[in-house]
């Protein structure tokens, strides 16, 4: 579809001698949450590169029409700004001073850090830090967001919280996301479909679409069964091919 | 534990140290250690401040002094900072003049007095020129470590946020560098402080190097004394002057992490 805002036709990526990705397509759907798994080292931030520009393919091309944002594991707050300060990085382009003030108490009560608006990241809890980012990522007229393994330095059950905070934010401030993680279960309880990567030269060995709606429990039977799926598919656990139930699809 | 941390009690522990360190020096002083000529007691001392105080003779070394520093190392500053910022930024430049940077940074600057008097002759200019020689090396040398340790994400997120030219230096580079920047301006005004009083005891006509050189040339040990009082008294105040720069909200970060 030529509307789609992101698309890889062909991709392909070396650093030197080494392949990352080969014969690469991908589509990604207006509004669609795409979670991207694999291997340690497959190329899963490689790609996340190509898709917001960073990194140009060394043949093939990259489509992205939109605006894009990315969201990094830790530690990309500007250390000399307040959370407020942060968060309104995302709403520079707005020209309005008004706008920008008002849509900045938005974000902070979205993430429910009004009371820390003043507060440096040093001065804030890890998962608190990471909200910041999300909400400077999701600021302003953006359209795509990136997500680079945005909670994985973060406790599970902060990561839990997290998880449902991020599907209330979209919910309220949609957005074409692509999420990279290692962590299967984030990507079962959040993404419409998730792609599973090989080895290197990585190719999409799998994708699965999940069509429950969210926030979805980290329990629910299906997602509980994307997980499963989703190990079997990289091996780490047997599969249980009759046990596909009708919400996977390939 | 940190210093605030401590009980009000503790924290009057310096000044008694300070009591008993007069005292010390006062009971030596009465036993005749040293001859009272090269050993003058804690009273002479103080007579000896209150003279040159009185006579404004203090008051005329202090500001002499005080105007070489501040004048050296503003210009070192303004150099250096901006020099370590371009270095920083541009390895091939600092491949070729680093090395170059550390050898005049572990060049003592009074290695240079010879050559100040005789190019600048006697008075502010070579004071300065010295103290310039003294701070401007290694506020290069920590604006360069400085700026090759800004984690690269930063920069990634600038991008992301559109950042570019001067807003980039301003709003990104320059925040990302203050802490050690800062630092380095803390140790580096220690060191001008230093070399001020050392220039001003060759190269000086005026000043508290020239004063407690002239105290040494006339025998004067009390007003030596009181003379290294006075530098040891403004040295720990300008340090207390920087150090407030630290406590600035937006660069705490550098520290408290």
């Amino acid at each position: 579809m030529k509307d789609n805002p992101l698309r890889i036709e062909d991709g392909a990526v070396n650093f030197g001698s080494v392949e990352v990705f080969r014969h690469l397509s991908l589509e990604i759907a207006r509004g669609e949450f795409v979670a991207v798994v694999g291997p340690s080292g497959c190329g899963k931030t490689t790609l996340l590169n190509l898709l917001s520009g960073f990194l140009k393919p060394s043949s093939g091309r990259v489509v992205c029409s939109g605006r894009v944002r990315m969201v990094y594991q830790h530690d990309s707050l500007f250390p000399w700004q307040t959370a407020a300060q942060n968060i309104a990085l995302g709403l520079r382009d707005l020209s309005s001073e008004a706008e920008r003030e008002r849509q900045l108490k938005g974000m902070l009560r979205l993430i429910n850090l009004e009371e820390f608006a003043g507060h440096y990241p040093h001065q804030l809890s890890g998962g608190m830090r990471q909200r910041v980012e999300l909400a400077r990522a999701l600021a302003g007229d953006t359209d795509i967001l990136l997500l680079d393994e945005p909670f994985s330095s973060l406790d599970y059950l902060t990561r839990l919280r997290l998880r449902r905070e991020l599907a209330r934010m979209l919910e309220e401030l949609p957005r074409t996301v692509v999420l990279v993680t290692h962590d299967i279960e984030e990507a079962a309880q959040l993404a419409d479909r998730i792609l599973v990567l090989s080895d290197r030269p990585a190719r999409i060995c799998r994708e699965l679409h999940v069509r429950l709606s969210r926030p979805r429990e980290a329990t629910h039977p299906e997602v509980v069964e994307t997980v499963h799926y989703v190990l079997a598919e990289l091996g780490l656990e047997q599969d249980k091919e009759n046990r596909i139930v009708t919400s996977l699809s390939q | 534990m940190t210093e605030k941390a401590l009980p009000a009690k503790v924290r009057l522990l310096p000044l008694l140290v300070l009591v008993i360190a007069v005292a010390v020096w006062y009971v030596l002083s009465l036993l005749h250690v040293f001859p009272q000529s090269v050993f003058p007691s804690p009273l002479a001392v103080a007579k000896g401040l209150g003279e040159e105080v009185s006579t404004g003779r203090l008051m005329d070394d202090l500001v002499a002094s005080l105007f070489r520093v501040t004048t050296g190392f503003i210009i070192a500053v303004a150099l250096g900072v901006p020099t370590g910022l371009w270095l920083g930024h541009h390895v091939r430049s600092r491949f070729a003049l680093l090395p170059a940077i550390n050898f005049f940074r572990s060049l003592s600057p009074l290695a240079w007095i010879p050559f100040a008097i005789l190019w600048f002759g006697i008075g502010d200019i070579p004071a300065i020129f010295l103290i310039f020689m003294a701070c401007f090396f290694p506020i290069v040398v920590a604006t360069v470590s400085a700026v090759s340790s800004i984690p690269s994400i930063y920069f990634r997120v600038a991008r992301d946020y559109r950042f570019s030219g001067l807003e980039l230096l301003t709003k990104v580079t320059l925040p990302a560098i203050a802490p050690q920047v800062i630092t380095s301006l803390r140790v580096t005004a220690g060191l001008a402080w230093l070399v001020v009083v050392a220039a001003e005891m060759i190269a000086g006509r005026d000043g508290l190097g020239f004063a407690i050189w002239d105290a040494r040339n006339g025998l004067r040990m009390d007003l030596l004394v009181a003379g290294m009082i006075v530098i040891g008294v403004i040295g720990v105040v300008i340090d207390r002057i920087l150090i407030r720069l630290t406590r600035i909200r937006s660069v705490r970060w550098g520290y408290e992490r």
